[in-house]
């Protein structure tokens, strides 16, 4: 028989949702699976269940022809299923080697293991340095000693959840390798995602979820990126309609500015130059910690740049605090949006109220007026279809999308001259994602210049006219988007060191 | 299991209930530890919360209620800003402190004067003061960082030392024959701070209070900087991003607490107190944080607050004179009281699961 792991109506229901309703399929063995569904699909539910940490109310699994019901991730370990995580749980201050010792059963004395992770990650084309300091190393480095510590233990059933997020193109490619020949030597992958492209790329089955039911299987190979789409959000989706490409003066000017890091994780700010036309889309790409939350603050005002370095419309306002910055049209919508972007205790007419004031005229000699505000937040609201029970909600209450939804809508709906949003569909679902690009071009087509940073480059070749991209601080030159290739886009990321692809 | 999980929302249940908990169980363990002293804790409670009020000497007691509460509720109202904005003023009590001695000092010099005008311009004084008091660790935070709650704090035991050295030198009463004190300050009709209405306890800092009561629960409502003193202490960085600049929030927060604490020990030095003495801190200053927290940092919650406390001192001190409980007993008593309101006030934001809770 060629299954490895059999799934047989699985079911799990928390208090007021169900996550898994009845889900069946089966993964077969060198088989890489896909997983794919939004956010809230029930994904996560269904491999914690198979990685033993959640127990499910009905349905059975079977591996490798025994029935299999793991009480606990140890259990389910022992029976060859190992799992990364797409957060990592990882030690800075330790070695590489001690990180994997502490996350086996049995590790073998250092020296051994040592030589063996040295050996292993070699093997499959992630080379790690067994004594080097996992505070020291890149987002891609700390995800191949996750892998690694699974590979050490000779898994069946490998679960990689969500494992590009934080990769490089070119690390992407080298991870694919891997997994490829992991897939060749017999090892079953279940690979989870939202990123169809990928796993057009990478799968040879996928199991797609929709409310906690699986609603389609299919080879991936065959079906098209938006047949696959349709069919994880359940809707037709309407590509973002192509705008008038008429670009006026520059409105938006940096010129080489430095600004020291906001957190010793953060990285400084060196010689970034930016220029953004009005009607136009600058797409910043970049892999998260190398200069974007500093970006964004320099441009918000929270954060003052050196004299002279910002200009709006040709006006200087590098020395001018938000609430001036927002009077003279340069709004942002910062990337965290509980506790940056809105204050996730307080209502959404409060939440309005927060960059609302000015250009809105919520306030009159300093006081607020609530009706006002709350009129703007419910124009918010109905605008950007936000589904909540109305403006007197707590913004924590609402699912990540619908407050993304609010937070872009209380910038967009202020009519800027420059809009600055920095990971606009981070964490949201595919409706609300097109949703927010669609605004966002709207905007620029009705002459706003707008600068779009994230790390979604499928997203950023959609939505922009040009591109640049950030590395350690610095920003490259723009090109537009029109000729590119991801190939190129990816040496623009930089971060192309000791990369070696599995001899394939 | 007994486990702690997060509610959606704030829940205003427990928000407006947690306050009378808590009150219920410092009586309750407030009972015990009067038990353990050997006295008949329902007779102490009586004693402490019933007499005051109803009792046969209530006529007396009620005035003092308001005399006590006023400079409580005055101060608190000016720390429940910065505690909502997470700058941590704990030195009111020297702002107090200097307040009183800034206006005693004003008022003094211009000795014997007859003038009306005399009584404003010590107001004015010593709320000059306190401000002058609380922009030190203002500035020491702006400009180097600093801890304000340490800054704040040890600048009480400076104002304290001044305060002695104010009592037996430069501001003691000339014609006293070697006793510490200035002149008695309520005696001179310029500078009294009398009971406005016979037999209240209503005094200039009762009416400062409520004004400042009705001022801060409308800023805190209405006003646009009201608004980003919330902001600073639910989401500091929401509150950044929105256009509030941390640094003017914290010289605005200790300084309106300063000017507020100021003019509490002016009225009090004035009034009750009548003079500038070495015993004139009283503690209004730490006990006023019990009732900003007590009153959930809301300037109403804060009257309530306020005369809850001035029940506990009064009855209290009825306590200690006809019981023998002694005074650290009553002090105990009032610092259960902000124990439990903090213990209980994680109900707000968080429900208690017993069992096995769901991995989400």
């Amino acid at each position: 028989m060629s299954e490895l792991l059999e799934l047989n109506g699985l079911t799990k229901a928390y208090p007021g949702v169900v996550a898994n309703d009845d889900v069946s399929f089966s993964i077969a063995r060198g088989g890489i699976h896909a997983l794919l569904g939004e956010n809230g699909a029930g994904k996560s539910t269904l491999v914690k269940t198979v990685y033993g940490l959640v127990k499910p109310d009905a349905g059975t699994m079977r591996l490798n022809g025994s029935d299999y019901a793991p009480a606990d991730p140890r259990a389910a370990r022992a029976s060859g299923v190992a799992m990364v995580f797409q957060h990592f749980s990882l030690f800075e201050a330790l070695s590489v080697a001690e990180n994997v010792g502490l996350g086996m059963e049995n590790p073998p004395g250092p020296r051994d293991l040592g030589r063996r992770i040295w050996e292993v990650s070699h093997a499959y084309g992630l080379p790690l340095d067994p004594e080097r300091r996992v505070g020291g190393l890149s987002a891609g480095e700390r995800q191949r000693v996750e892998i690694v510590r699974c590979l050490l233990q000779d898994p069946k059933l490998l679960i990689m959840d969500e494992p590009t997020s934080v990769l490089t193109p070119q690390e992407v490619e080298v991870l694919f390798a891997t997994l490829r020949k992991l897939a060749r030597e017999g090892t079953s992958i279940l690979y989870i995602s939202h990123k169809l492209e990928e796993i057009r790329a990478l799968c040879d089955a996928a199991t797609i979820l929709r409310g906690g039911r699986v609603v389609g299987e299919c080879d991936p190979r065959e079906v098209s990126a938006g047949e696959l789409a349709e069919r994880m959000v359940g809707e037709t989706l309407t590509a973002p309609k192509s705008r008038n490409a008429s670009v006026g003066d520059v409105v938006l000017d940096v010129a080489k500015l430095n600004l020291p890091p906001v957190s010793k994780f953060g990285a400084a700010l060196r010689d970034v130059s930016i220029s953004v036309r009005a009607g136009e889309v600058l797409g910043i790409g970049g892999v998260a910690g190398n200069g974007q939350d500093e970006l964004l603050t320099a441009l918000s005002g929270e954060r003052l740049a050196p004299a002279g370095t910002i200009r709006l419309e040709g006006t200087d306002i590098s020395r001018a605090r938000p609430t001036a910055r927002r009077r003279a049209g340069l709004l942002c919508a910062p990337e965290e949006r509980l506790g940056h972007a809105a204050a996730p205790d307080m209502s959404l007419t409060e939440n309005a109220a927060l960059t609302g004031t000015v250009r809105k005229r919520l306030t009159r000699n300093g006081f607020l007026d609530w009706r006002r505000t709350r009129d703007f937040a419910q124009e918010v609201i109905d605008a950007f279809d936000v589904r909540t029970p109305g403006p007197q909600a707590a913004a924590r209450s609402l699912s990540g999308g619908n407050l993304q939804k609010f937070v872009i809508g209380r910038e967009v709906l202020q009519g800027p001259r420059v809009l600055v949003v920095n990971q606009p569909t981070w964490g949201v679902d595919a409706a609300a994602a097109a949703a927010i690009r669609q605004a966002l071009m709207d905007l620029a087509s009705q002459g706003a210049g707008i600068v779009v940073i994230s790390q979604d480059l499928e997203e950023l070749m959609e939505i922009s006219d040009r591109f640049a991209a950030l590395n350690e601080g610095r920003l490259s030159a723009s090109v537009p988007t029109a000729d590119l290739t991801m190939e190129r886009i990816g040496l623009m990321l930089g971060g192309a060191h000791d990369l070696e692809a599995a001899d394939a | 299991m007994i486990r702690l999980v997060r509610r959606p929302a704030p829940s205003r249940f427990w928000a407006a209930l947690s306050p009378l908990l808590a009150v219920a169980l410092t009586m309750a363990v407030g009972a015990a530890m009067f038990a353990a002293l050997g006295s008949d804790p329902l007779v102490a409670l009586r004693t402490i919360f019933w007499e005051p009020i109803f009792g046969e000497f209530a006529w007396y007691f009620r005035g003092q209620l308001l005399v006590k509460a006023a400079p409580l509720i005055l101060i608190a109202v000016g720390l429940a800003m910065g505690f909502r904005a997470g700058v941590w003023n704990i030195g009111a009590e020297g702002q107090y402190i200097i307040g009183a001695i800034c206006g005693a000092a004003a008022g003094l010099a211009l000795y014997p004067a007859e003038t009306r005008l005399i009584f404003p311009l010590m107001v004015a004084a010593g709320a000059l003061g306190g401000f002058l008091w609380a922009m030190i660790p203002a500035f020491l935070k702006v400009r180097f960082g600093t801890n304000e709650i340490l800054v704040s704090l040890m600048l009480v035991y400076v104002a304290e030392n001044l305060l002695a050295s104010a009592a037996v030198s430069w501001l003691r009463n000339p014609e006293s024959v070697g006793f510490p004190g200035s002149r008695n300050l309520s005696r001179w009709a310029s500078s009294a701070n009398p009971e406005l209405f016979a037999n209240t306890g209503v005094h200039w800092g009762v009416v400062a209070a409520l004004i400042a009561v009705i001022l801060g629960h409308v800023m805190l409502t209405r006003h646009l900087m009201g608004f980003h003193i919330r902001l600073a202490g639910s989401a500091p960085r929401a509150a950044r991003f929105a256009g509030m600049v941390p640094g003017r929030m914290v010289v605005f927060c200790l300084g309106i607490a300063g000017v507020l604490a100021g003019m509490a020990g002016l009225f009090e030095v004035t009034g009750p107190a009548g003079q500038i003495s070495i015993d004139f801190g009283s503690g209004y200053g730490f006990t006023a944080i019990i009732v900003a927290f007590l009153g959930r940092l809301n300037p109403l919650g804060i009257v309530a607050a306020g005369l809850l406390m001035a029940l506990t001192y009064v009855g209290g001190d009825n306590a200690a004179s006809n019981l023998g409980l002694p005074v650290a007993a009553i002090s105990a008593f009032q610092g259960m009281l902000l124990f439990f309101l903090l213990a209980v006030d994680v109900l707000t934001n968080f429900r208690i699961q017993i069992g096995r809770g769901a991995v989400a």
